[in-house]
């Protein structure tokens, strides 16, 4: 390893270690909540430290590993990458939010006046005026 | 950064397909969580020595440089089987992707990712006949660099869906 400078494998051993330990974490909370019979954690505050999680996870591997935001003046790699987020958003909660719309037609909504009746309901729209 | 977006699709479709089991078994009954996280674990150690590899290959380390990049390929290539062995027993359970459309989906994202480090793994293995002929020279170097770009971003890929598909699968 004296080769090596010696800065540059700290960030790696250090990135490597809390990627680690974020894992383990996850799995820990996961595990515990299933051995638990799901009585552990409510559902939703599960849901969102993982989130959490997973969120920091994401950064550790993008600052340590791939070493976002650390090139000079013209952050170009940065630009693109918040560029790529938007994308990544916008076809994420957009595909959950149309198809959530197109739920509508499905399920409990057996004839088209139900789903209509339905839509027309959640919707606040009143035909009468 | 093509490649997030696609992944970004697969996941959307996923998480609209999730819940839609045509009535077969959902991902708590499928996924044995201590496998994935020995996959898991084994592809965050192959991203970390493809880390040190590229620091030593830039050093013009040779011996560390081919052990880094050997310990790599081995855990790229122990990940791939894991994978591949999952998906074999899920289709002999009779749970391939013809079950329901959570499961097609779930094969999609899974086995995309899958596909991306079966070429990860040709192109580690090109760049190592490269090293080899043409040494350690600086297009050879450069190109390195990318394949750790690439890499890297495998592992991220992996992160997510551990959490996404098989931790809040297993909620």
């Amino acid at each position: 390893m004296d080769k090596l400078p010696r800065a540059a494998v700290k960030t790696y051993i250090n990135g490597f270690i809390l990627s680690i330990v974020l894992t383990l974490l996850a799995f820990g909370l996961v595990s515990e909540h299933v051995n638990s019979d799901h009585t552990a954690f409510s559902h939703g505050n599960l849901t969102l430290l993982l989130a959490g999680l997973a969120t920091a996870q994401l950064l550790v591997q993008l600052v340590f590993f791939l070493h976002l935001g650390k090139e000079t003046k013209p952050k170009l790699n940065l630009m693109a990458f918040y560029f790529m987020l938007l994308t990544v958003v916008i076809v994420v909660f957009g595909s959950l939010w149309i198809m959530d719309n197109l739920d509508y037609q499905h399920g409990d909504h057996a004839t088209n006046e139900e789903v209509q009746e339905y839509i027309i309901k959640d919707e606040g729209i009143d035909h009468s005026h | 950064m093509t490649d997030c977006v696609l992944f970004a699709t697969l996941f959307a479709t996923f998480a609209v397909l999730h819940n839609n089991t045509a009535g077969g078994p959902p991902g708590k009954e499928l996924f044995s969580l201590p496998f994935v996280l020995a996959e898991t674990l084994i592809l965050l150690t192959s991203s970390f020595t493809c880390g040190l590899a590229l620091l030593a290959i830039r050093t013009r380390n040779k011996q560390l440089t081919y052990t880094l990049l050997g310990v790599t390929f081995a855990l790229g290539l122990a990940f791939l089987g894991l994978e591949l062995y999952e998906f074999n027993k899920l289709a002999h359970e009779g749970n391939d992707w013809q079950r329901s459309a959570f499961l097609s989906s779930f094969f999609t994202l899974v086995g995309t990712h899958g596909l991306h480090i079966t070429a990860g793994l040709v192109w580690l293995a090109a760049l190592l006949a490269q090293l080899k002929t043409r040494g350690f020279t600086r297009p050879v170097i450069r190109r390195f660099g990318l394949f750790a770009l690439f890499w890297h971003f495998l592992d991220v890929i992996w992160i997510l869906i551990f959490t996404i598909v098989y931790l809040k699968g297993a909620l």
